[in-house]
């Protein structure tokens, strides 16, 4: 197992993400690829939900976008993703927030968390 | 040479250039040493016997002693007969590396199952089965096997419920993802058979 561990480790994010958990609001920038020309896109929205470790780790990320919610399960590792930006930590109760697909509107929003512990 | 013996480590994902997640299974290949070298003068057709050099020293008898002390090698548990490449030549005590593969290269890999003991003919054979449910008594049987007075017997061969597993089974035309020679590992896309740590004997495809 340990060098299925050290195998995985040559494909971990060079620089660490920022510590994020279910509830806070993300900015993760995508590389796109059109014809030969790259390009960054942005998706922004909740993450409801991180599952996995190493380099299998992906977390999902939710957006309203017009009036349809939109979800990207994204794996941590990949090197389409470029970059994660932390927005907002949010005050949830656990871990996966399916629930948020049943709620609209006012009823869906989450609590900003202020009294931040974690370092 | 055309194969190497090895030992499965187990599965993980790694990430191509393009970002696209490959499913691969990590195997620990070689270092082998060549323990005879098998030729149409002595054998009949031309081969060599390659061992795997593991940590813990092999344990053999007298006579299999002998073996490894005619090529000067230390004692090996597991050996396998390999083809030769064409034009090529090995000598007892030559080292097989996994750098006889390079990235995108096609293996058959060939191991030892992991066993399912006694299975029904659902599992073992993909029999459809019956209906679970609307009283239908009718659930994992394999259903008729033969007609009555004549042939009075079943035919030798029907697929029934047994032992399942445990055996050699040919993985054929596995891409090599990736060998990283300096660690002895070659990462493989895909499953293939036996547990952690089972013995593998990784070939060339024979049909790419």
């Amino acid at each position: 197992m340990n060098v299925l561990n050290q195998v995985e480790n040559a494909y971990l994010r060079t620089e660490a993400p920022p510590e994020f958990a279910s509830g806070d609001t993300v900015r993760v920038h995508v590389k796109v690829k059109e014809g030969d020309k790259e390009r960054i896109q942005i998706f922004q929205g909740v993450v409801i939900g991180r599952r996995g470790g190493g380099t299998r780790e992906t977390f999902t990320v939710r957006k309203i976008s017009g009036s349809v919610g939109v979800e990207r399960i994204f794996p941590m590792c990949s090197p389409t993703v470029d970059k994660i930006e932390l927005v907002r930590r949010g005050k949830v109760r656990r871990a996966k927030l399916y629930y948020l697909r049943n709620l609209r509107g006012k009823a869906a929003r989450i609590e900003e968390r202020r009294d931040d512990n974690r370092s | 040479m055309e194969g190497i013996l090895g030992q499965k480590l187990g599965m993980t994902q790694i990430y191509s250039a393009a970002g696209a997640v490959i499913p691969v299974t990590v195997i620990k290949a070689g270092p082998c040493l060549v323990v005879q070298r098998k030729t149409v003068a002595t054998d009949g057709y031309e081969a060599v016997q390659i061992g795997l050099v593991e940590d813990r020293p092999a344990k053999v008898n007298q006579p299999a002693g002998g073996h490894f002390k005619k090529a000067g090698v230390a004692p090996v548990r597991r050996l396998v007969e390999i083809e030769l490449s064409a034009g090529e030549d090995a000598n007892p005590g030559d080292e097989v590396k996994a750098s006889i593969f390079a990235e995108a290269d096609y293996v058959d890999v060939i191991g030892m199952s992991k066993g399912k003991g006694f299975q029904g003919v659902m599992k073992r054979h993909n029999f459809a089965g019956g209906r679970g449910s609307h009283g239908s008594m009718f659930h994992r049987a394999p259903g008729s096997i033969g007609s009555s007075a004549y042939p009075s017997r079943v035919f030798a061969g029907m697929r029934g419920t047994g032992r399942m597993g445990g055996e050699r089974v040919t993985v054929k035309n596995l891409q090599v993802v990736k060998v990283d020679a300096e660690n002895h590992l070659i990462y493989v896309r895909g499953a293939v058979p036996g547990p952690k740590s089972g013995y593998l004997t990784i070939c060339r495809a024979k049909r790419g």
